[in-house]
């Protein structure tokens, strides 16, 4: 025990230095993550700002069931589930196509004006891009329905109809994030070996023969880590581009479970309730970070950890 | 391949790729292209909707009419101040998490890094964080912006995994030359790591110049807001009061259009002019950051 001790007090003193360094940024994690953390408890009471957390009455389970019995609990889910679901099946499909085409450019001054471009939309803000997005469709004079109306097509009031908000949300998603998500495929791509192509040439193999046997078993390995680490966020679909784009006319396919926190939780001023619902969105993601993990390491032997 | 003579196949989905590849340029630079012909066109061609690719009459009017608007400057000065402020803050703690973690037998770090990467996975979401904004006081002040974001978990992973790349040597030999951590640190490590510096530097000015969340929900007082939720008044909830000192009545359906599209320039000029020549370090950061552990 004493000879342990006197070895941990060794080394502090010997560490002391790094132990100051690193004192801040461990103070910050304390404040501003892990008391939120220790926070969450209010969503087990009813919280009042003047009593406190710890003075706040226990409440139980009572705003999970308020949620769980809530009229817009299956919306919710349902609209949380499908945009992630249509962001993931686009979002993540087109990178990895976009990186495949371009790895087949000859061209090299073509290929880096392409890629350099692709680039660009990510470091727009969701304000401008929300702000593109309501300026574009406007039914009055919005660069989208003017298009249309070369094509004879009536103007068409998107961000006021339930039924186009997904679309809207997902291709726009594709727009800022195709290029920058496909950097890694890109870098993956390059470092396959080249003999593995050009073995595959003396064998006579075509494009799609090379693309399907040496280009995509390379960037496996990349596509399930980033697949993982997707699935694991399937319910926390960025939703501060939903909030600048829906309004009551498309709650029906536009409310999610971060708008409705924001809505409920912070506007409305129900901590309590707000809490218990980011709580049991949290959990969900954690659970699907595991089971998508758990899987892949099963199947294919890649995984997180 | 000289010798090898390309199919007709081939050479069609050359054609079908170098295709699509222009159409993703195409897709991904118009709109950037139309905002810009919009803004600087003559109006009445704005408003009688002919302009469609390159500008139409030259009119620099609805820029006179955005700078003349004192709410613009002030929130611009607003975000200046949070992104290079912010940006200090974040780049210094940053390596002052990072650069213990990089020491292979510092005492914590093993729970350390647990520490943090955990809080990656977990957070106690929006409202927990909102009272804490409130109850430390900081609720409608500048530090709502500064202090809540200060670290980001990503950046210090790809901090630390530069560091680790310094040679244990030059440590060793400075260690017998008597210079503690923090010299070794800033002295010898820092002059190495210019490199990740910039990257960090421009992860984090980024994230800054775009940001809106904090400022939605921390900040009431609009001489305190940034860029981005002035052009959310004006762009997305179309509040005209933010137009009214830009110009007169008689003047607002001739230019009510163009000037968003100028409000749009201005917010996005900065990035988009010095995005070519520090993309490089971008695409540097996101592959350090993508090793695996």
């Amino acid at each position: 025990m004493i000879r342990q001790a006197a070895i941990v007090l060794s080394r502090v003193r010997r560490d002391w230095i790094l132990l100051l360094i690193a004192l801040p940024p461990i103070l910050y994690y304390v404040i501003f993550h892990y008391i939120p953390m220790y926070g969450i408890l209010i969503a087990f009471k009813d919280f009042r700002p003047i009593e406190g957390i710890l003075g706040s009455p226990w409440a139980g389970f009572k705003y999970f069931e308020q949620f769980f019995n809530s009229i817009y609990f299956w919306r919710l889910i349902r609209n949380t589930l499908l945009l992630s679901l249509y962001s993931l099946l686009w979002g993540f499909s087109m990178p990895i196509l976009f990186a495949v085409l371009l790895s087949e450019l000859r061209n090299p001054w073509f290929k880096k004006t392409v890629q350099t471009a692709s680039y660009l939309p990510h470091f727009i803000s969701i304000a401008v891009v929300a702000g593109m997005i309501v300026t574009f469709t406007s039914p009055v004079d919005g660069l989208i329905n003017q298009l249309l109306g070369l094509l004879g097509i009536a103007p068409i009031n998107f961000l006021a109809e339930a039924g186009w908000f997904r679309t809207i949300f997902v291709s726009s998603n594709i727009w800022q994030s195709f290029g920058w998500e496909s950097i890694i495929y890109i870098a993956a791509i390059a470092g396959i070996n080249p003999h593995l192509y050009e073995a595959a040439e003396m064998d006579g193999a075509r494009r799609w023969q090379k693309i399907r046997h040496i280009t995509l078993p390379g960037i496996a390995p990349t596509i399930v880590i980033l697949l993982i680490l997707n699935i694991g966020n399937l319910m926390s679909v960025g939703f501060e581009k939903v909030l600048l784009l829906y309004n009551p006319a498309t709650y029906e396919t536009a409310d999610i479970i971060g708008t409705f926190v924001y809505r409920r939780g912070i506007q409305n001023a129900e901590f309590s309730y707000g809490a218990a619902i980011s709580l049991f969105n949290n959990v969900i993601n954690i659970a699907l970070l595991l089971i998508a993990n758990y899987t892949s390491r099963k199947t294919s032997e890649t995984s997180l950890w | 391949m000289p010798y090898h003579r390309k199919g007709l196949g081939e050479r069609v989905s050359d054609g079908v790729i170098v295709l699509t590849m222009w159409l993703a340029l195409a897709v991904t630079l118009y709109p950037f292209l139309y905002i810009i012909s919009m803004s600087i066109s003559d109006p009445v061609n704005v408003v009688n909707k002919s302009v469609w690719l390159l500008p139409k009459g030259l009119s620099g009017e609805a820029y006179v009419r955005v700078f003349a608007n004192p709410d613009l400057w002030q929130s611009y000065g607003n975000t200046v101040f949070y992104t290079v402020a912010g940006t200090a803050l974040n780049v210094a703690l940053t390596i002052m998490a990072a650069y213990p973690l990089s020491i292979r037998n510092f005492i914590i770090r093993k729970p350390m890094m647990i520490f943090i990467v955990l809080t990656m996975f977990f957070t106690g979401g929006l409202v927990p964080m909102f009272i804490l904004v409130q109850e430390l006081g900081i609720y409608n002040t500048r530090w709502a912006i500064l202090l809540p974001t200060a670290i980001s978990a990503f950046n210090v992973i790809i901090a630390r995994t530069f560091f680790q790349g310094i040679p244990e040597g030059l440590h060793e030999s400075a260690k017998l030359d008597g210079a503690n951590d923090a010299v070794i640190l800033v002295r010898i490590v820092l002059p190495l790591c210019k490199p990740i510096l910039a990257v960090l530097t421009l992860f984090y000015a980024v994230s800054h110049w775009n940001s809106f969340m904090p400022a939605l929900l921390y900040l009431s007082d609009s001489s305190l807001q940034p860029l981005s939720l002035y052009l959310i008044k004006v762009l997305i909830q179309n509040d005209t009061n933010m137009l009214e000192g830009m110009m007169e009545q008689s003047a607002r359906s001739l230019y009510a259009v163009q000037i968003k599209y100028a409000i749009i320039v201005v917010a996005v000029l900065p990035i988009v002019v010095i995005y070519p020549f520090l993309q490089k370090y971008f695409v540097k950061g996101v592959l350090i950051g993508s090793l695996k552990e």
